[in-house]
């Protein structure tokens, strides 16, 4: 034991598991606390680190398993539950209300009053305020409204208001990814600071370099399972990646033809945009599965948003086979034969409350007029029923509203109303996110299919077996950039992560 | 094919089935109520007194189906019947001129709505309420403060009360443009879109639609039937009013969401709409025949349009 406090343990979770439907998020996880201690908690999107320590912080509950705090055991039944027994979280999104005040944040909904209770008091909260601000070093007007402090100073904020409920447990979730390295290192002064005052501190986070700057044990999940516990001296990065990926092979299923020789269809070239999107570079062939790797908040979909002109990109060059093309609104990308589906298929791929029909035409409603304005009925009813056909959609007749479609089939009309519209290079994010297993494979089976047409196809995915099993080539992005380029031969589930965590 | 289209119908028609269910009730409660109802001078002057706002919900329907609202529509009717006023008895052009001009005008202040909305991000809200205020004032400031008569062109006031086989011109033009914009709504691009910013905006735009200009063409629609209702209103009055015009525009969303539009977008049919419209004026006109006085009108109207869109939201449930 390299820590004096280690014997004593705040928080032990064991046996905790909890389903949500149709998925199995945690089988049986434990994980442990002790005072004073930095405890970080890694795994792959998707492992159950955020539900884990949801289930700690009173905002899910658990199906199974005992929490016990300070050796004994509680039972939390929500957020308001979890605080009085000192356990606070800061989510990654941080949940202040912008236009009020630090102090009105900290103390909403414990408002202190005054005047027969009626007026609520504002000096006093400020003072308190204050106080709290001082116990982290932080030089902050209590007064000032939120929406004024940078993203840093409005995690300090949170931190304070935690602080304000007296609590042993403070859970940050990811709390590093917008900060800039200056405001990273301030926000590890805190840290330290809670620390040597006996908090435990949960540190989330995908990033290999802070967890050996600040954590004293990393615990590893993956898929839901608790991995391992270890020291942070006795464990090296290579060594928690490979825990975090686990040691499962994938098949690759789909031929391993040679895409490299074939014509480039799509080459963007040191495409910015905003903080997310930094002089990123690629090329796409004709045919090819082109897989886009990396953590959440990589990047990856602004980069899809910004070359479909979804967003507009602040500088870079888009070139389609061989040309320069401007692309400033998606219908400029849709006219160059660029189709994106989007991760999140209900805001913004379909419109759920009308027919199978009019969403599979919706791209290309011009091509099936009769005279200038009238559209041709039948022929988008016939087209949608042979797409329904060709892609298998399972769908009572082409006039079902879209919303009473399952996930799976839904994604299927997204890709028919691509198809329809005859497009060369489709982007596909997530394109599996929220659909069944069973549908899975038949959705791979589809995008195998749409290459081998000569098709070029851009898929980001966070589940690496996914990419492993589909991609010819992998992009790896970090925090906006392109980290590493890989062959499919030359792809591993730790290489891919490597390349996703290393900052620059 | 039958089959289909009749099952193809059914989701949507309830709420219009419903709708038309509530007229019939209605005209059978008051015949039964008032010998004085159910007689052709009376159910004329229903059709007759339904035509102008009728038209406005006719073409604030495509608004409403896309997710917007246009609070001008009554305004900009006047501004109809005052640019024709401008043009027919200030100018002395003919009358076709003036025809051409009202519909011009609203068409003119939809394709600003839209603009303002589309391009400038202003909320419909917002942007209708400031164009109402704009055209209130310019109706004034135009006619002078004072009703324009159209005193040298007595045919002017046949656009609206030139007998067609017994009914008067201005029910058939209701009647002509409702079917034109039920043809719009169901079968154009035009319609098909409105439909698809209304469900989806955002996944519209990124199926490559433009959806800025569509919306302003939309707008421009909403404004132009506008125009049309002015022509209609000032030629039953034989004169542009430039006080009239606001409060009608809430009675022209009123029949078209008791029509079963949806004010979220998405939904609504053209007749929907008509059939709203009717309700709302033979509400009116049979508790006048009733002796209910106008104030007492009000309320019950006011009580149908909440009643209507409580009963949709549950069969909204339902399904």
């Amino acid at each position: 034991m390299h820590h004096a406090s280690m014997n004593e343990v705040l928080i032990r979770m064991d046996g905790i598991d909890k389903s949500f439907p149709g998925v199995h998020a945690l089988d049986k996880c434990r994980f442990e606390l002790a005072p004073g201690e930095v405890h970080g908690l890694v795994g792959e999107n998707g492992a159950g680190k955020s539900t884990l320590m949801k289930i700690l912080s009173g905002v899910y509950q658990k199906d199974a398993g005992t929490i016990e705090l300070k050796g004994q055991l509680v039972e939390i039944h929500n957020t308001k539950g979890a605080q009085s027994l000192g356990i606070s979280i800061i989510h990654q999104e941080l949940n202040l209300m912008k236009h009020l005040s630090a102090a009105q944040n900290i103390y909403i909904g414990r408002e202190h009053k005054k005047g027969l209770s009626v007026l609520v008091d504002d000096a006093t909260i400020n003072e308190k305020t204050r106080k709290l601000f001082q116990m982290i070093n932080l030089d902050l007007d209590p007064q000032v409204k939120v929406s004024e402090l940078t993203v840093a100073k409005q995690q300090m904020v949170e931190i304070a208001k935690a602080l304000s409920f007296n609590m042993d447990v403070l859970i940050m979730d990811e709390p590093t990814s917008a900060l800039s390295d200056t405001e990273i290192d301030d926000l590890f002064k805190v840290i330290a600071d809670l620390k040597a005052k006996g908090k435990g501190i949960v540190y989330i986070s995908h990033r290999m370099d802070e967890l050996k700057r600040i954590c004293d044990r990393v615990t590893v999940m993956r898929d839901g399972c608790y991995i391992a516990t270890n020291p942070m001296k006795d464990i090296t990065i290579e060594q928690i990646i490979s825990q975090m990926v686990g040691r499962e092979m994938f098949e690759s299923s789909h031929p391993q033809i040679d895409t490299s020789s074939t014509e480039v269809v799509l080459e963007v070239k040191g495409l910015n945009r905003g903080r997310r999107v930094r002089d990123v570079s690629f090329k796409l062939h004709r045919g090819e599965i082109l897989g886009f790797a990396g953590l959440m908040g990589a990047g990856r979909t602004e980069t899809a948003r910004a070359i479909f002109g979804a967003d507009l990109m602040d500088s870079g060059e888009i070139h389609i086979k061989g040309k320069k093309v401007e692309i400033h609104h998606p219908k400029d990308a849709v006219a160059h034969g660029i189709g994106y589906l989007s991760e999140d298929r209900k805001q913004f791929g379909l419109a759920l409350g009308l027919s199978v029909e009019t969403n599979t035409v919706m791209a290309s409603l011009t091509r099936f007029l009769k005279s200038l304005v009238i559209v041709d009925d039948q022929k988008t009813r016939r087209v949608a029923e042979d797409y329904v056909k060709r892609l298998n959609t399972k769908t009572p007749s082409v006039d079902q509203i879209i919303r009473n479609l399952s996930g799976g089939n839904q994604q299927k009309v997204v890709i028919g109303k691509w198809l329809v519209r005859d497009c060369d290079i489709l982007i596909f994010d997530e394109p599996t996110r929220g659909i069944d297993v069973g549908a899975k494979s038949e959705i791979y089976r589809l995008l195998n299919e749409l290459a081998d047409q000569g098709k070029s196809i851009i898929m980001i995915s966070s589940e690496l077996p996914e990419i492993l099993r589909m991609s010819h080539r992998v992009v790896v992005m970090c925090e906006g950039k392109v980290t590493g380029t890989l062959k499919a031969s030359e792809c591993t589930q730790e290489k891919i992560m490597h390349f996703a965590t290393m900052r620059n | 094919m039958a089959q289909t289209s009749t099952k193809r119908l059914n989701p949507k028609a309830t709420q219009t089935l419903l709708a038309f269910g509530s007229l019939i009730l209605l005209i059978v409660i008051f015949t039964i109520a008032s010998p004085n109802f159910f007689r052709p001078d009376n159910l004329v002057g229903i059709l007759l007194a339904t035509a102008v706002n009728g038209i406005l919900a006719v073409g604030v329907t495509f608004i409403i189906i896309t997710g917007g609202i246009d609070l001008s529509i009554g305004t900009v009717m006047t501004f109809g019947s005052v640019m024709a006023g401008v043009f027919i008895t200030m100018w002395g052009l003919p009358i076709p001129f003036g025809i051409a001009a009202g519909i011009l005008a609203g068409a003119l202040c939809g394709l600003i709505n839209g603009f303002n909305i589309a391009k400038l991000k202003i909320p419909p809200f917002i942007a209708t309420l400031g164009m109402m205020m704009v055209t209130k004032g310019l109706n004034l400031i135009l006619s002078g403060v004072k009703p324009v008569y159209f005193v040298d062109t007595p045919d002017f006031a046949k656009i609206a009360t030139m007998p067609v086989f017994g009914i008067p011109m201005g029910v058939v033009i209701f009647f002509g443009a409702a079917l034109v914009a039920a043809f719009i709504l169901t079968k154009t691009i035009l319609g098909r879109y409105a439909f698809a910013i209304g469900s989806n905006e955002e996944a519209a735009r990124l199926s490559g639609i433009n959806t800025d200009a569509w919306k302003m063409g939309i707008y421009a629609l909403g404004g132009a039937f506008a125009g049309i209702a002015g022509l209609v209103m000032a030629s039953r009055l034989q004169s542009a009013q430039p006080a009239l015009g606001a409060g009608y525009e809430l009675d022209a969303i009123a029949a078209a969401v008791i029509g079963g539009t949806s004010l979220s977008g998405g939904e609504g049919s053209i007749l929907g709409t008509v059939i709203g419209a009717f309700i709302i004026t033979v509400l009116t006109n049979g508790l006048r025949i009733m002796s209910v006085p106008q104030e007492w009108q009000m309320v019950v109207t006011g009580l149908i349009v909440i009643g209507a869109v409580y009963l949709d939201i549950m069969r909204r449930k339902v399904r």
